[in-house]
């Protein structure tokens, strides 16, 4: 939806806005097409009855989650989220808070399933499943990126992200999809990447990636795919094939391996790490989506698998995969399955394993964009807070400058870029812009502060949000980069000296 | 007997019952619903000694609400505090000889009663002053507080204002717990206060007083953050098919 809106301005310092009630409700994304939603086994469009049948979904769903459950009693509207997501912060739409975004779903669980609800809906605020309700919920439910940053503050650890996936996995089952999210899940069954890059455009890729880096090296640097007993699989999002910045998180990845002289290979089949259905809720997909993985992984012999730089990739595969598709006991016990590639490369760092010039770097100031869904849905390292350490001290190993941002909006307290959640599409750019406030605030303060000109991060959504959203603030939308971008600049290669 | 007493009698037996089966009924669903994934939220503990202690600093200390907000925080964490406090003092009610400490509970539990209705002022007073939480604030929130400001106010009003007979009442509630039951003094202020108290207990299960058993079962904040090193498997992540193949097979 191209309509116009004004970027909101940065402030001398954050505020929380006064409610203004119905200022997103216009946005919406693109509705799914039929034969997309029959792709993931969704009907095409909304079913007869659609009413009953979203009110039956919703009870499944809470009876197959004590998360959700506990969620939707527990909240005591104390009001402690209410200014702590940033698409309120960006928008000041009262449903953008985390509480009333959850009240969309809870007043409809209350109505049909609690005794209040039943008998006193007024007290309650429960309501019935109309198409107003519907509505609000395709409108708010993708407002949420699900970054669990509401689910920190919260007495009770209550997370928006557990309601927002329900609630689209409800109007997934009613017939209404999101078609971004819905278009790229298809792509990823079909094809085996978000992106569509069938085999052959992919192998051509990586045999440019190794003309290019030869001709800025002299080294020998390989790109390998399908290749049987590689010591390593390495799963990354696709957008790391095919576009700046992404692009120079691999050439730093293939470098590490290069000079720690590790075999690894990329498979055709698993050539996407992202998985989409975390957003849309659905575990079918989920599932469905990890297997390739698995399946990549028993075909090529590896002994280990390693993640690259996305944030809910990596979500999905701490958190998830053991449960999903492991046991992986056909992998190296000595190394953690799966293993993050900042793991990878801080572990040989710290072996003295790389030699790394950080003066390479010395045109850059850096700073870190804590990812969301590394943040606080996953970790790194064996200590808690090794997602929050691991990054910067790699950072700080091959860069001489860098500063972080604002202890409340980095860490676990980070803000989400704005695009997360299946969000990161041009429907939704207002949203997008708007939501990335909180951090272009904090950004804005160390570039003025200490002349930060580059922004690393460890997530291909979060670089893709920024690389369209950074111009809007007024900043180059090169300033944002990858980790690995960084050490791949750093890193000498060739014989150790 | 009179009719009075005859009326409260079954009205507490009726709202203890609810209390306690309502609590238990719910703490047996959440129990039994299972959690088919890992989604602890940071801080997040690597090991169950860790969650414990997690959970603990969380309902002691309300640790989350501390960092989140600091008024919320005060009011509600005084609220909850002298609410255990008065809780404690009227134990003296229910025991024959009153223990030690209960004894002991005595002085604070009265002072306590004035905290906590501080604390429910400054809550509610956020329903009126602040937009946000006077946007998410339903009909049952004020009332709630309506509910427990008027328990504590007809408490105090007892203590300081209209003294009642509490050795009858206490002898009201002893004979209630052995089931031989005893004559209630007909005071307006405390008819009032008990009605009020069984009005709370009934709705507790029914309620987002829910909150209290919930958080327990809350899995962002129970669970161990452990998932690379141990299997989970609940529900139906415990039910996955796996269409590949596995290893020598």
């Amino acid at each position: 939806m191209a309509t116009a809106f004004e970027t909101p301005p940065l402030g001398e310092y954050p505020v929380i806005p006064l409610l203004r009630e119905g200022a997103m409700a216009h946005s919406k994304p693109f509705v799914a097409k039929p034969d997309l939603q029959k792709g993931l086994g969704f009907p095409g469009e909304l079913v007869p009855e659609w009413e009953k049948v979203a009110v039956t979904k919703l009870g499944e769903l809470v009876s197959q989650s004590r998360a959700l459950r506990v969620f939707l009693d527990s909240c005591v509207k104390c009001g402690a989220c209410t200014d702590k997501c940033h698409y309120y912060l960006g928008t000041a739409d009262p449903k953008n808070m985390p509480v009333a975004r959850q009240d969309l779903l809870r007043s409809v669980y209350r109505r049909y399933y609690t005794f209040a609800g039943k008998f006193f809906p007024w007290l309650v605020g429960a309501r019935d499943m109309t198409k107003k309700v519907l509505d609000d919920w395709y409108s708010y439910f993708h407002q949420c990126s699900q970054c669990r940053r509401c689910a920190v503050f919260c007495p009770y650890g209550i997370d928006t992200a557990e309601i927002s996936m329900a609630a689209r996995d409800i109007m997934d089952t009613v017939g209404l999809g999101q078609k971004y999210s819905n278009e790229i899940i298809g792509k990823v069954h079909k094809i085996g990447n978000n992106l569509g890059l069938p085999e052959p455009a992919l192998r051509n890729t990586l045999d440019g990636l190794e003309e290019d880096v030869k001709e800025a090296t002299g080294v020998e640097v390989k790109f390998p795919l399908d290749v049987k007993g590689a010591e390593v699989l390495l799963v990354t999002p696709s957008a790391d094939f095919f576009a700046e910045p992404h692009i120079d998180g691999l050439i730093g990845y293939a470098k590490v391996f290069h000079a720690a002289g590790i075999s690894w290979t990329l498979s055709s089949h698993a050539s996407e790490a992202a998985n989409f259905s975390l957003f849309i809720g659905n575990h079918d997909n989920l599932q469905k989506v990890a297997e390739r993985i698995r399946e990549a992984a028993l075909e090529l012999g590896v002994k280990r698998i390693v993640v690259g730089e996305c944030g809910h990739a990596w979500r999905v595969a701490y958190s998830f995969w053991n449960t999903l598709i492991g046991p992986f006991d056909f992998l190296d016990p000595r190394y953690p399955a799966p293993q993050h590639i900042c793991e990878l490369t801080y572990d040989l760092i710290r072996r003295g394993a790389l030699t790394l010039d950080k003066s390479a770097n010395d045109d850059k100031v850096v700073t870190f964009h804590d990812s969301c869904n590394v943040s606080r849905g996953s970790r790194m390292g064996n200590v808690p807070g090794g997602q929050f350490t691991i990054p910067r001290e790699i950072i700080r190993a091959c860069v001489n400058k860098f500063v972080d941002m604002a202890p409340e909006t980095i860490g676990e307290t980070t803000f989400c870029c704005g695009g997360g959640g299946g969000l990161l599409t041009d429907d939704l750019v207002e949203l997008r812009v708007k939501g990335a406030l909180p951090r272009m605030q904090a950004l804005q303060r160390v570039v003025e502060e200490h002349g930060v000109n580059y922004m690393a991060a460890i997530c291909a959504i979060c670089k893709s949000q920024f690389t369209k959203v950074l111009p809007y603030y007024e900043h180059s939308r090169d300033m944002i980069g990858s980790v690995h971008g960084l050490v791949g600049n750093a890193i000498v290669l060739g014989p150790k000296r | 007997m009179s009719v009075l007493t005859v009326l409260y009698a079954l009205l507490f037996y009726v709202a203890t019952a609810t209390l306690a089966g309502g609590v238990a009924w719910k703490c047996w669903v959440y129990a039994r619903t299972p959690q088919p994934l890992k989604i602890p939220i940071p801080p997040a503990p690597a090991t169950r000694r860790g969650v414990v202690l997690r959970m603990l600093t969380e309902v002691t200390l309300f640790r989350s609400l501390f960092r989140s907000n600091k008024w919320i925080w005060l009011f509600g964490w005084i609220f909850h505090v002298a609410l255990l406090a008065v809780l404690l003092r009227h134990l003296r009610y229910f025991t024959e000889p009153v223990w030690f400490w209960v004894d002991m509970v005595q002085p604070f539990g009265l002072y306590a009663a004035f905290a906590m209705l501080a604390g429910l002022v400054g809550l509610w007073a956020r329903r009126f002053l602040v937009d946000r939480v006077r946007y998410i604030s339903s009909p049952s929130d004020h009332l709630m507080l309506a509910l427990l400001v008027a328990i504590a106010a007809s408490g105090l009003a007892m203590k300081y204002l209209v003294h009642t007979d509490i050795i009858a009442l206490k002898a009201f509630f002893l004979g209630l717990m052995v089931f031989s039951w005893q004559e209630l003094p007909a005071d307006p202020v405390l008819l009032v206060h008990l009605a009020l108290v069984a009005v709370l207990m009934i709705v507790f299960p029914l309620s987002k007083l829910l909150h209290a058993p919930g958080v327990f079962f809350s899995p962002s904040l129970n669970q161990v953050d452990d998932a690379r090193e141990r299997r989970h498997a609940a529900g139906w992540s415990a039910k996955i098919v796996r269409a590949g193949r596995t290893p020598g097979g």
